[in-house]
This record gives structure tokens, C-alpha cells and sequence, in this order.
């Protein structure tokens, strides 16, 4: 089974995609589908030699937290950007230090940084230790550092364990 | 007596209106923020809650009013997902560089400078990624 299908999650996820591509649910699109996520694993499987274990259980219910996190960060980030003058803003640097040890974990936290309104990930550290971020306003660097990685990379810890 | 067919349209049109005020929201940040790094703030702005409203309001609208089973716009917005943080990294990445290089272009943020990697080494958009680390670029 191993040796057809070596990677379910991405035979699942490009039969999906495709799926969504033809835009039609019919017994053709669902058969190219299958034919896809059969073979493009197969063929791409020298690419990632050493893929990590995700675990759905904890992934599912973190891109969800994600997603809401991001529409109330909308607000927050409009608000600022309509009411607030910029002198009083506080933009600052964050160095956030990483505890997640393999680079998909880390590439998720540096994206989902990007991604909620008000932080950008600007960099890593060569020795990958740390995270350079953005924040648009953050008076309180320690508090803001403390809630990502409290919010989010405790969270990834789990989904790739 | 209200008919669905208002009550699709008044949905329909809520959701594009709230899309497309965020982007102009988005937008607006663009101009009025001080410096670069808070300007790409914005742009983050709208392709999250901007476009995703636009693309609620397309599935909505083809959904209800055409009764087309539509969902090609969530693969609109996995895409820009993927894409939109590493845009706004590669532009971070060359305002580093800028602020290193004291280019007398770049403005540096009302942040300051960027602080130094408390670790061994630089950043990597300064220094290239140590092996046997989680950023090494190469195996060998």
C-alpha cells in the first residue's frame, strides 16, 4: 500500500483540487481526480524524502482558529489604520524564539504570522532559532511575543508532532 | 411579503460590499502609513477579508441566483493563502537589505533598525542558513 499510494494526504488533497479545478462533481472529473492522486505522488515522491507527520486531529481545528483569527484581526488592523494617527502608532521588531524543530512546522508559523493582519514574518535566523516579525502596533513587545507563540506555535507543536 | 430572490441578491451584495471596503480599507493603509514595513500591513489586509468577502459573494451568487454548484473560488483564495506571505516576505527581505546597505532610499521604520539575531549568526536574508539546522538549504 505504501509503495501505490505513499503520501494518502496529498492523494486526497489533489483529487480534491482537481475536483474544484473541473468545477463539476461528475464520475469523469472524480475518475481524473483518482488518476492524479495517484500518480503525481508517485512521481514527485524523490522531492520530499523525509515528509512530516501531520496530525489532522490538531490541524483541522488550528486552520479554523487561523481562519477566525484573521477576520477579527481584520477589524482591529482597519480601525487602526482609519482612526489611529500615526504618531501614536507603535511599531516595533519581534524576536520570536522557535521551539518547532522541522522546516514545514516553521514555514506554517512564519506564514500564519503573515497572514493575521497587523504582523509580518520578515526573516529567520541562519541558525533557525528565531523569527524576525513586523508589528504594526505592538506597545507591548514581551505581551505580543508571549501570545503568538502561546496562540499558535503551541498549538503547531501538536499538529506536528 | 419579502421574495428569496431579494433576500439572495441583499446577501449577495452585503458580501461583495463588506469584500471590496476592506480592500479599499487595505488600500487606504497603503498610502497613509508611515514607511514601507507598515505599508505591506495593508495589502495583507486585502487579500484576507477583502478578497475572501468578493469570492463568498461569487460562490453566494452562483449558488443561489444561477443554482450552479460553484467552489473554484476557494481555490482562488488557497492560492493567494500560499502566496500572499511569501510576497510580503521577499519585500521584507529587501528592506533589510536596504537598511543594511544604508540605501539612501529606504526609510528605515519608526521600529528602528532591525535588531541583531540574538543567536549564532545573522539572518538569513544576511547570512546563509547553517547546515543541520531546521532553514539549511542543503543536505550535503
Amino acid at each position: 500500500m505504501r509503495r501505490v499510494i505513499p503520501h494518502p494526504g496529498l492523494s486526497v488533497l489533489l483529487a480534491l483540487v482537481w475536483l474544484l479545478m473541473a468545477n463539476s462533481l461528475s464520475f469523469g472529473a472524480l475518475l481524473i481526480g483518482i488518476v492524479i492522486g495517484v500518480l503525481l505522488p508517485l512521481f514527485t515522491a524523490p522531492f520530499w524524502p523525509r515528509r512530516p507527520d501531520v496530525r489532522f486531529r490538531y490541524g483541522i481545528p488550528y486552520v479554523l482558529l487561523v481562519l477566525w483569527d484573521v477576520v477579527v484581526a481584520n477589524f482591529e488592523v482597519a480601525a487602526i489604520i482609519l482612526f489611529r494617527r500615526s504618531r501614536d502608532l507603535h511599531p516595533r521588531w519581534l524576536v520570536i524564539p522557535l521551539e518547532l524543530e522541522t522546516p514545514e512546522a516553521i514555514t506554517v508559523f512564519a506564514g500564519t504570522i503573515s497572514l493575521t493582519p497587523g504582523t509580518v514574518s520578515a526573516d529567520v535566523s541562519a541558525c533557525g532559532k528565531y523569527l524576525l516579525v513586523h508589528a504594526l502596533d505592538a506597545a507591548d513587545p514581551d505581551a505580543e511575543i508571549a501570545r503568538i507563540k502561546q496562540r499558535y506555535e503551541a498549538r503547531l507543536k501538536k499538529v506536528f508532532a | 411579503m419579502i421574495d428569496a430572490g431579494l433576500l439572495e441578491e441583499i446577501l449577495t451584495s452585503l458580501l461583495i460590499v463588506v469584500g471590496a471596503s476592506f480592500a479599499l480599507v487595505g488600500s487606504w493603509g497603503l498610502v497613509r502609513l508611515p514607511t514601507l514595513m507598515e505599508r505591506l500591513h495593508g495589502p495583507t489586509k486585502a487579500t484576507t477579508l477583502g478578497l475572501g468577502g468578493i469570492l463568498l459573494g461569487s460562490i453566494a451568487y452562483f449558488q443561489l441566483t444561477q443554482d450552479v454548484w460553484s467552489a473554484q473560488e476557494l481555490l482562488v483564495s488557497i492560492f493567494l493563502f500560499i502566496t500572499a506571505p511569501i510576497s510580503a516576505n521577499m519585500i521584507a527581505k529587501v528592506h533589510l537589505h536596504g537598511v543594511r546597505l544604508k540605501d539612501a532610499e529606504t526609510i528605515a521604520s519608526p521600529a528602528g533598525r532591525p535588531p541583531q539575531s540574538p543567536g549564532k549568526g545573522d539572518w538569513a536574508t544576511y547570512e546563509a542558513p547553517h547546515r543541520d539546522t531546521p532553514v539549511a538549504t542543503s543536505e550535503d
